[in-house]
């Protein structure tokens, strides 16, 4: 008999095992986000958007009330609900390329406007579901379907960086981190304050979390664990960028 | 603070735009995403004037595509929410409203027509047919109205949100520059003294209980796995929207049993035909009239026994044949013969309309 590994209490049993690939970045985000719902106790009024790329096989992942929606619309999609029902906690799930090519403006605009929403996006470097071409956060050197002989900055520019950008454009009241799923406690932990931000009514949050493709990238487990954990880091900086309150101390 | 803007039955003067803020008031919109575009600018101007005296919301998006797509997750917390748009706005508002027909979203969207193609002008045209009725990918599972005065507009803004919502298909109200801008004068009135009930909200997510202890969760998702499960979803759709067709067709018509020539027009190009076949009748001369004012779905049964009574039917729009090309699909097989007046992008005079039927008679 095996043991199953426990499971958060909001995922939806039945559409387990999940439909990721084996070794997934996405299914350890999202173990994350679920146990942030639970230890917050607000399952009955969360919403999750998706969108499409290989979060939209999160549409019926959890026992919350989900929509899945266009490449890089889940922002306009989780603040239409919001604006039209305050009550609800709203999380917009996304890629990388969802986030930062296709629907950068949304993520631009709902920033600069504060949207009490909380925007969760995975950077794996690649658009996984169409096959692993290059994202605006592939790596310099790193190889894609459409960087073949790795990506030059001179031609492509350099990898986006999300958090750092979003914390640029946000103002007093405004949440964003950049997490890793190797190192899960502390991305559960961004990912609640940025839930708890939503809830407190004080603004936009927003985490990234670095997360493996060994799919598209076609690493071993050893290499893939390499990637995550050495290699984006170099380029992505964990850490919290902007915490509400952090503002005022600093003037202190 | 007051629910009601309107509260007795009056006549105004008003432009077109403002008509559509208040019948949006009226029917219970509670919010609008929108984004400028001209010729419906003004649409916003009023109700973010009105909206807050009457608790009802408004955003203004970063564009048309957060725009349409704030639209729809208004409408899936339960709300009445809408959106208006034209032209090169009415294109990138084609990505979300392809959502709302593949979620079977009860969106209301406002079309005021300009001309095209791209920016064109920003004054008047019917050319925003085609993209109206059949825009986006997919197969046009919604609902047009054209409206062809301020009447119409109050109207049937009005009974866009009952549609919607009783439906579940993306509502269109196709208008144009001249009903945008121009004022004209009109009864408005509290849809419900006048005994219309209205088709209450419902919210999609967010309903009470906890979901997967109390309730099902909502699971909405627009992208499917194999071929033959979106096959079988559209299979349904397509019967609810067959069934739908007797109950919310709408035309016009007058003269037409005897016609030799009918003349088929929509939207305001309409009022010059209207009274171009009045002027013809007076001489005697066995000249009819057609106007779907549904446009999707359009009333097809009719179109045909017309297309097989008349002798010439002749297609007056301004536009390059969009309408026609709708008019045609729906009369195939039938024995008239197919004329046209067409002129895209600038308006149709009633002398034009009458020395065509006279050429042609
Ligand atoms: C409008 C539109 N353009 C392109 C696509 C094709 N598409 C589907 S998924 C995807 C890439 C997704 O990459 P990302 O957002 O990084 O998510 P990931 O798959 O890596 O999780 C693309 C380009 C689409 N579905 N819609
Ligand atoms: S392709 Fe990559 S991102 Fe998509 S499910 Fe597989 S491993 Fe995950």
């Amino acid at each position: 008999m095996s043991i199953q590994p426990p499971m958060p209490k909001c995922w939806r049993v039945e559409t387990k095992p999940h439909k990721f690939c084996p070794g997934c970045g996405h299914g350890l985000v999202l173990k994350a986000l679920g146990e942030a719902i639970d230890e917050l106790g607000i399952q009955d009024r969360v919403v999750f958007g998706c969108d499409i790329g290989c979060s939209l096989l999160a549409w019926d992942f959890f026992n919350v009330d989900s929509i899945q929606t266009h490449h890089g619309r889940t922002t306009p999609v989780m603040t239409g609900v919001k604006r039209a029902n305050p009550d609800l906690i709203c999380v917009a799930y996304m890629g990388d390329g969802g986030g930062y090519a296709i629907g950068s403006q949304h993520l631009v605009n709902a920033a600069a406007r504060n949207e009490k929403i909380t925007v969760l996006l995975a950077l794996n470097t690649v658009y996984a579901m169409t096959g692993g071409q290059m994202a605006p956060t592939t790596m310099p050197g790193q190889k894609a379907e459409t960087s073949p002989y790795g990506r030059d900055p001179e031609l492509t520019g350099y990898p986006t960086q999300g958090p750092e950008m979003v914390a640029a454009i946000c103002r007093e009241g405004a949440y964003v981190a950049r997490g890793t799923t190797a190192n899960l406690k502390q991305l559960k932990n961004y990912i609640k304050k940025a839930l708890q931000n939503q809830m407190d009514g004080n603004g936009f949050s927003f985490v990234e979390a670095l997360a493996a493709c060994p799919t598209n990238w076609r690493t071993n487990a050893e290499k893939t664990w390499n990637f995550v954990e050495k290699e984006m880091p170099k380029y992505f900086k964990v850490g919290e960028k902007k915490v509400p309150g952090a503002e005022q101390r600093e003037g202190q | 603070m007051p629910d009601k803007l309107i509260t007795e039955e009056k006549r105004v003067f008003m432009t077109g735009n403002e008509v559509v803020a208040w019948a949006a008031m009226a029917a219970g919109a509670e919010i609008m995403y929108g984004y400028p575009i001209t010729p419906q600018n003004e649409i916003m101007h009023y109700w973010t004037r009105l909206a807050p005296k009457y608790n009802r919301r408004f955003l203004q998006t970063e564009d048309e595509l957060s725009a349409g797509f704030t639209t729809l997750g208004g409408v899936m917390a339960g709300r009445k929410a809408f959106t208006a748009t034209a032209g090169p706005g009415n294109t990138l508002m084609q990505e979300p409203l392809s959502m709302a027909e593949a979620m079977r979203l009860p969106t209301v969207t406002i079309i005021q027509q300009r001309g095209g193609p791209s920016t064109a002008t920003v004054i008047y045209s019917q050319q925003e047919v085609t993209m109206t009725t059949f825009g986006g990918n997919g197969e046009g599972l919604r609902i047009v109205y054209s409206t062809a005065n301020h009447q119409e507009l109050f109207d049937y803004t009005i009974k866009a949100f009952n549609v919607a919502w009783k439906y579940r298909f993306p509502t269109f109200i196709l208008g144009d520059g001249y009903q945008a801008k121009m004022r004209e004068s009109l009864t408005i009135y509290d849809p419900e003294q006048r005994g219309i009930e209205f088709v209450p909200a419902e919210p999609f997510v967010g309903k009470p209980g906890t979901p997967g202890v109390d309730r099902e969760p909502g699971h909405y998702r627009n992208t499917y796995n194999v071929e033959e499960e979106l096959y079988d979803v559209l299979q349904e759709f397509f019967a609810d929207y067959e069934k739908m067709v007797p109950e919310v067709v709408e035309y016009h018509s007058f003269d037409t049993e005897d016609a030799d020539v009918v003349v088929l027009s929509h939207g305001v190009v309409s009022r010059g035909a209207k009274e171009a076949v009045e002027i013809l009748r007076k001489e005697g001369k066995k000249v009819g009239y057609f106007r779907p004012i549904t446009l999707r779905p359009l009333p097809e049964k009719e179109l045909k026994e017309l297309a097989t009574k008349a002798k010439k039917l002749l297609v007056v729009e301004s536009a390059q044949g969009q309408f026609g090309k709708l008019i045609k699909n729906a009369i195939y097989g039938g024995t008239a013969e197919f004329l046209t007046l067409y002129k895209p992008g600038v308006g149709i005079t009633t002398e034009e309309i009458i020395s065509r039927v006279e050429e042609i008679l």
